[in-house]
């Protein structure tokens, strides 16, 4: 768009941008500097997009790569009509909702808390940002062993208190609840973070005033916090859907590097799944479909999330004007 | 964004080769690719300059722990040799078919493992040197076992893609301490008679699941996989047809492996382990299990899992039930764009010859596919301490001769991988065979396409 309405301009009144030109000499070198990102960009994220929408095209394998076949939407359609794919779509889901809404809700939570001016705060937060600064594969390995139906610490738990051992691993909801833990352990301190560090942009005064109202912890949360949380909020909701929906490391590594996720299928992504096509079966065409699909689906995700979360502001905005309160002041 | 262990979508990845492919094709000079005849006056090393050659490998393959490198350069001291190593086989296959695809980046060796050969054979026989044609074919060819040279060679003959390094021909290891709590017999000769067949084999393990003395949680044998990835391959196809075609339902292998496996789970005599998995390493020890398949690479993996106090306690009976065959083994080939082809091609007959696939076996437990090397005292008249001295050169050497191996096709690996995993579902959620061989052979479509 202003390209467009630049270059009405340039045609209206060619003088003046010529002019306007001449009297910034160092503008030019400024795309000099951002071509770098540009390129990379270019190399690392167009080109890859436009390759793999291209691959998903043909009948690929990496061994007889140089003669792929043209076969036009037949891997979408093989996609869409295998149960391997819908059945990894429903685990991403399931596994997302199971990981996503604890978490954040906890970190929501322990955030506020943080908030407090309380002794020894700095260890604490430094502490709840521990899970996330320790890699990947060392904590699922743990966890796999934590969980693990013969020899693990939670089955035994669960025996001292004569429970009924679970089958973490081939069980499908178990074994789902299992692969949420490892993210939720992970991401939990990381999103309280980002939580407090937007808290702590809210005005102290609101505090004070809402107290003056004589608003509880509880109603400050609620009344002042939240509302003015909510881009913070939005932000993390859709950071966290996009890493639920490429959710990867977790449950390949739960099952000891297979990308099959469980015997079953009971805990495969749609990252696993991709991966399993791609590389295990040596069908790149299948997988690139996969990536595809992957990406419309985040797309369709982040947006519903946007979508809502702007229909509600316009909800509340009207709220607000109808009812004075400490609101008004925080919806922008 | 910071999730970065998250992995980014695969098109990033998946376009990462194509753009490797798409950049190094262009790059790649087409170096001339003239018969290796031309090192005739270069030496016994291929070459008098100084070179430093590449070998590709995955793994620890042995070759610089049993001191080889250091062997070849004081007999070439022109040659220094440096390893590429990637740890995964299948991480190296894929790395092996990028640089296949976009011909560049290749080492001067690549090594080949028998879950790919078929496809360097079906799709790359071009891209490499044809052991056929080499200046010493005829005295190549001579020294391996037939079916290990014919399985690195194009259905004609014609084209041999490597020359080979190990092979695993298999018996049946054991837990004789355990056999004799369970009161059941425990001398390999007698186990020998005993274990013939693998419906004997199953009915022992009957025995040893009825015995009132052995170790409470204790299974006979360590999964079902066991028996069905040895069975398969003594029919005669395993997972391919004679064109080399992925060929499941119509194969015998496969419906007597199954029978035998799923039998043997449904008798309740496995201990419903996958193997390569954590849970399978610690049985090693724990004693969940008796016996399982033993290729003769699976006894460095037994002794570096259960460690030295189960010394003593191991035992190897001299059979496989239902026939000789084999697990495993790889070949060394040479690509046609190596950037010292000539040299290389020296290097991987020194390899292959006898003197050095002895030195293989002693350092390290490499089985010789060189028949020869087989043959030698070294290796025919060793024992095993650790496996109660039994004489696993002749165990295995003899085993070796008397194998019969079936075609083998270019998605061997995967259908394995997915007949597998559904022996684990009928053995520890009493999924019925029908069903899980069902959804194997679904899951094999996805392999196939």
């Amino acid at each position: 768009m202003t390209a467009v309405s630049q270059s009405q301009v340039a045609v209206r009144r060619p003088a003046a941008r010529r002019s306007r030109r001449s009297l910034l000499p160092g503008q030019r070198i400024a795309y000099v500097y951002v071509l770098p990102f540009f390129l990379v960009f270019a190399a690392f994220s167009i080109y890859p997009w436009v390759a793999t929408a291209w691959v998903s095209l043909h009948d690929t394998r990496l061994t007889t790569y140089n003669q792929s076949n043209w076969v036009g939407l037949a891997n979408y359609r093989n996609l869409f009509s295998n149960h391997f794919f819908w059945n990894a779509f429903r685990n991403t889901l399931t596994i997302g909702v199971i990981s996503t809404v604890p978490q954040l809700c906890m970190a929501l939570g322990i955030a506020h808390l943080l908030n407090y001016r309380m002794r020894g705060r700095t260890l604490f937060r430094v502490a709840i940002l521990m899970p996330y600064a320790t890699s990947l594969a060392a904590a699922t390995v743990i966890f796999a062993e934590l969980f693990d139906p013969k020899l693990g610490l939670i089955n035994w738990g669960l025996h001292t208190l004569h429970l009924p051992a679970v089958d973490w691993q081939g069980s499908k909801w178990p074994s789902q609840i299992a692969v949420s833990t490892i993210v939720t352990w992970r991401w939990t301190g990381y999103n309280a973070l980002i939580y407090l560090a937007g808290m702590q942009a809210i005005s102290a005064d609101l505090y004070e005033a809402a107290a003056m109202d004589g608003a509880g912890r509880w109603a400050q949360f609620r009344h002042v916090t939240l509302p003015g949380l909510r881009p913070t909020i939005l932000f993390t909701i859709v950071v966290s859907t996009i890493g639920a929906a490429q959710l990867f490391g977790e449950p390949l590594l739960y099952h000891n590097g297979l990308p099959d996720g469980g015997t079953q299928g009971q805990y495969q992504t749609l990252g696993l799944l991709m991966y399993q096509q791609g590389w295990t079966n040596d069908r790149l065409g299948l997988a690139s479909a996969t990536a595809w699909t992957m990406f419309l689906i985040i797309v369709v995700a982040v947006s519903a999330n946007l979508l809502l979360a702007r229909r509600r502001e316009r909800r509340e905005g009207r709220r607000v004007s109808v009812v004075p309160g400490p609101r008004e002041v925080v919806a922008p | 964004m910071p999730r970065s262990s998250r992995r980014r979508p695969a098109a990033v990845l998946l376009a990462l080769v194509a753009l490797a492919a798409f950049v190094l094709a262009g790059c790649g000079s087409n170096s001339s690719s003239g018969p290796a005849a031309t090192s005739a006056n270069a030496g016994p090393c291929g070459t008098t300059a100084n070179t430093t050659l590449t070998v590709g490998l995955f793994g620890t393959f042995g070759f610089k722990e049993a001191g080889l490198w250091d062997a070849y350069h004081k007999l070439c001291p022109n040659i220094t040799i440096k390893e590429d190593v990637v740890e995964q086989s299948a991480d190296y296959w894929t790395r092996l078919k990028t640089r296949l695809a976009s011909g560049s980046g290749l080492d001067d060796v690549q090594a080949i493992e028998i879950g790919f050969v078929a496809d360097v054979v079906q799709n790359h026989a071009d891209q490499f040197v044809n052991w056929n044609q080499v200046p010493n074919a005829a005295a190549d060819k001579a020294e391996f076992y037939d079916w290990k040279w014919q399985l690195a060679s194009t259905s004609d003959g014609a084209t041999t893609v490597g020359l080979g390094t190990d092979i695993g021909p298999e018996a049946i290891c054991y837990r004789q301490d355990l056999l004799k709590q369970a009161g059941l017999p425990s001398d390999p000769k007698t186990l020998a008679q005993k274990w013939a067949t693998w419906n004997d084999f199953i009915n022992f393990g009957k025995q040893y699941e009825a015995s009132a003395t052995k170790p409470s949680g204790s299974h006979f044998v360590d999964s079902a996989a066991s028996i069905f990835s040895t069975a398969v391959y003594q029919g005669n196809e395993a997972y391919a047809n004679a064109q080399g075609q992925a060929d499941v339902a119509n194969s015998d292998g496969v419906k007597g492996a199954w029978g035998y496996a799923t039998t043997a789970a449904q008798d309740g005599i496995t201990a419903g382990l996958q193997q390569f998995t954590p849970e399978w390493n610690k049985a090693f020890s724990s004693g969940a299990f008796a016996a399982l398949a033993c290729p003769t690479w699976m006894m460095g993996y037994i002794q570096s899992q259960a460690g030295d106090s189960y010394a003593g306690k191991w035992d190897i009976a001299p059979v496989l039930p239902g026939g000789a065959t084999n697990w495993g083994g790889s070949w060394l080939g040479v690509p046609q764009k190596a950037a010292h082809k000539d040299a290389a091609i020296a290097l991987v007959e020194w390899l292959s010859a006898k003197d050095q696939q002895v030195t293989m076996w002693k350092n390290g437990g490499h089985f010789p596919s060189n028949s020869q090397a087989a043959a030698a005292p070294a290796v025919s008249n060793a024992t095993s301490a650790y496996f109660s001295n039994a004489p696993v050169g002749q165990i295995f050497g003899d085993i070796s001769q008397q194998m019969k191996i079936p075609p083998i096709g270019l998605y061997d690996t995967q259908i394995q991988q997915a007949l597998t995993t559904q022996l684990t579902n009928v053995e520890t959620k009493g999924t019925s065979p029908g069903d899980a061989f069902n959804a194997a052979l679904d899951a094999i479509k996805q392999v196939t396409g």
